[in-house]
């Protein structure tokens, strides 16, 4: 059962070991902090909503780690479907994992805000409804990896899903939006109902680092699931060749 | 006419074939053998343009299979363990229809030909479903064959067959074989093996073990190189 | 040009197949039947406001019968391994996908056909803006939906438990087909004066359809892989 899977053919190094990996650890921790205290010490207090304001860093930032592992498991659904490297598969499969992650946070931050801007749990708003159509898209995806069978067929298979589901959001934007346009604020540009009030620059500056460091989250999470992902496959193999002993 | 160079074929974890390199001249009758799990529908599947391989190439009267797709698929009739029919349809319906996808001229009058070269005129308009396994093979191996393809596949064609469709499929097969037809056969059954076959493939664990010529219908030589080659693995 | 008289062996395959035996076609109305029934139940049909329910209702049964026939779509392939016969054959991919799409559309449209007149009979609907709108964004509408679906019955095909895997792979998928093809039905049967609203959610649809068709007809043969 050699040479079964080309990830046998890369080394497995203990991620522990390396250094771009404790580096980007280190930095996210960092960077957290320093977002925690830009966003709750250094960025005024809105007039309007006062403390409740502090959760549209963690919200905005969040739904742009979750639109961005989405973009990475389409591109990466893509490369799967050229070259048929098992490695494309698993981080697209990992990439969608935190992206549900991810979205789940901006559903949860959402209806929070929505109940103290607009006085009701959840609003049929564009990007709160797109997220949740996006969360169920992406949980249909990883409901087909869970599909029984050989791993390449599950591979293929969501990855042509993977490709389709990226390209059909933002259809499904466009079409929420249309349908009803009521409610959020739209803080950058020249919206239609310019009401929600503009940013200060100390806001901006503590959704920016907000948003740098939930992106090395998201770059350490993928790499440690990855990590997981391939050591689960090389124990398998492993288990497989005892059996094939013991039988043998 | 058919050519295959190394090729590899994994599924999921599994490695099933590892490295077939195969050449099969036009109008050679092959018989693949070999234990079960060795791989030997894999490479009939292969060479149908069922799947894909892994890596390597498959050539078919010297055309690339995955460039000539289309053209190279019209030339084979390729016959499963399953049926590939349709069960609602009639023998007649199942044959005009993939006479018609293969693009046959005149297709029912061929259908027609066919249903009577394999001794189901009778049954002409009842549907398949009803029929009996050896009744679906006949129908089947004529469905195979609708287009006049000038390779055929077969896959364990006479497993579960009663004499008399036996016989019917031999005669088809031999008849085909008379015409220049390339075949293919993968099986179990060696007595069948050594009277249709003038070469013998023997493939062990995702490779080719032995290949050999046959004369004279010699089912011992097929039997003792079997054993010798298998041992304690049949 | 082989492409479509491929697809039409295939498309005429299939509907044939359905004709002999009537079993999906029969299963799909009734169950329009029922959730017509049902929708009665749960929105009194006596009560003038609930006339505002039809156009949901009228998309509630097209995509709840159509997703019946789409289970069916590729698995009926798998009994005798039909899908390898056809695999084998020399068709490109796009040609069984046409075929499917077409034996799927035509089945739905049948459907609708029967079924969304009982619907205006049981809850008393008789004034409707534009007939020939109404016509055009059902054809349209469903067109989309059986376009996305029948991709995606092929991949479910791929599991054991497909029944339950096509609906939540499609319905957040055809989210934007749904929500335009309601808002230009309720604007078509009861606000005819806001036809242009219609006629943009129709556009939208189109839009959608056409993006979709290509890209499905593009990654099929991703799909058929065996």
């Amino acid at each position: 059962m050699k040479t079964t899977l080309n990830l046998e053919q890369e080394p497995f190094t203990k991620l522990k070991d390396s250094l771009v990996h404790r580096v980007l650890v280190w930095a996210t921790i960092i960077s957290i902090l320093t977002s925690f205290y830009l966003i709750f010490i250094y960025a005024p207090l809105e007039t309007t909503m006062r403390e409740v304001q502090k959760i549209f860093y963690i919200h905005v930032s969040s739904a742009w780690v979750a639109f961005l592992a989405f973009f990475v498991v389409f591109v990466l659904s893509i490369m799967y479907l050229v070259t048929r490297k098992r490695i494309y598969d698993i981080y697209a499969g990992i990439s969608a994992e935190i992206g549900v992650v991810f979205t789940t946070i901006v559903m949860t931050t959402g209806p929070i805000w929505a109940r103290s801007s607009w006085n009701t749990w959840w609003a049929w708003e564009p990007r709160l409804t797109t997220s949740l159509i996006l969360w169920f898209i992406y949980l249909a995806y990883i409901m087909i990896r869970q599909m029984d069978g050989a791993w390449d067929k599950k591979a293929r298979l969501s990855a042509v899903f993977g490709i389709i589901g990226f390209i059909d959001v933002p259809i499904v934007f466009m079409a929420i939006r249309w349908w009803q346009s009521k409610f959020h604020p739209i803080v950058f540009g020249d919206g239609p109902s310019q009401k929600g009030g503009g940013v200060e620059p100390e806001m901006l500056v503590a959704l920016i680092t907000m948003t740098i460091s939930f992106t090395l989250l998201y770059v350490v999470l993928l790499q440690k699931g990855v990590y997981l992902e391939k050591a689960k496959i090389t124990v398998e193999n492993w288990k497989e060749k005892l059996r094939e002993k013991l039988v043998g | 006419m058919i050519q295959t160079k190394q090729l590899i074929k994994r599924v999921g974890d599994k490695v099933i074939l590892r490295g077939v390199n195969l050449s099969i001249k036009e109008g050679q009758t092959v018989a693949i053998l070999g234990p079960n799990g060795a791989g030997k529908s894999t490479i009939l599947k292969v060479i149908a343009t069922l799947i894909k391989p892994s890596s390597g190439e498959v050539l078919i009267n010297n055309k690339e299979i995955k460039k000539h797709a289309l053209e190279v698929k019209s030339l084979i009739g390729y016959l499963p363990h399953a049926s590939l029919l349709y069960d609602h349809f009639t023998p007649l319906e199942n044959l005009i229809l993939f006479g018609k996808l293969y693009g046959v001229k005149d297709v029912e009058k061929r259908a027609k030909e066919l249903i009577e070269k394999v001794g189901l005129s009778f049954f002409l308009h009842e549907p398949v479903k009803s029929f009996s396994r050896g009744m679906i093979q006949r129908v089947a191996i004529a469905r195979a064959i609708v287009h006049e393809p000038r390779i055929i596949l077969l896959d364990e064609p006479h497993t579960g067959l009663d004499q008399q469709a036996i016989v019917i499929l031999n005669k088809v097969i031999l008849e085909m074989k008379a015409q220049g037809t390339t075949t293919v056969m993968v099986t179990h059954d060696f007595k069948q093996a050594a009277e249709i076959c003038d070469r013998i493939i023997i493939v062990k664990n995702g490779k080719i073990v032995d290949d050999f010529m046959l004369e004279n219908n010699n089912l011992d030589l097929v039997f003792d190189k079997y054993a010798l080659l298998t041992e304690g693995v049949v | 040009m082989s492409i479509f008289t491929n697809a039409l062996s295939i498309a005429w395959k299939d509907l044939y197949s359905e004709w002999k035996t009537r079993q999906v076609l029969t299963t799909m109305i009734i169950f329009a039947g029922l959730v017509i029934v049902v929708c009665s139940f749960a929105f009194d049909p006596t009560n003038n406001t609930t006339k505002a329910v039809i156009p949901g209702a009228i998309w509630i049964i097209i995509v709840f019968s159509g997703i019946l026939g789409l289970n069916r779509s590729f698995v009926s392939e798998q009994k005798n391994d039909n899908m390898h016969a056809l695999l084998t054959a020399p068709l490109d991919a796009a040609s069984i996908y046409l075929g499917k799409f077409l034996a799927n559309f035509i089945m739905l449209l049948i459907v609708e056909i029967v079924a969304i007149p009982f619907l205006f009979l049981l809850f008393d609907f008789r004034e409707m803006g534009s007939f020939p709108y109404f016509i055009l964004v059902l054809f349209i509408g469903s067109f989309g939906f059986v376009a996305i679906g029948t991709f995606l019955a092929a991949l479910a095909a791929n599991s054991r438990s497909s029944e339950m895997l096509l609906p939540i792979m499609l319905f957040p998928l055809v989210s934007p087909i749904l929500i335009g093809a309601v808002q230009a039905t309720k604007i078509i049967l009861t606000n005819i004066d806001k036809l242009p609203n219609a006629i943009s959610w129709i556009q939208l649809i189109g839009g959608y359809n056409v993006i979709f068709f290509v890209l499905c007809v593009l990654l099929f043969e991703y799909v058929l892989e065996v």
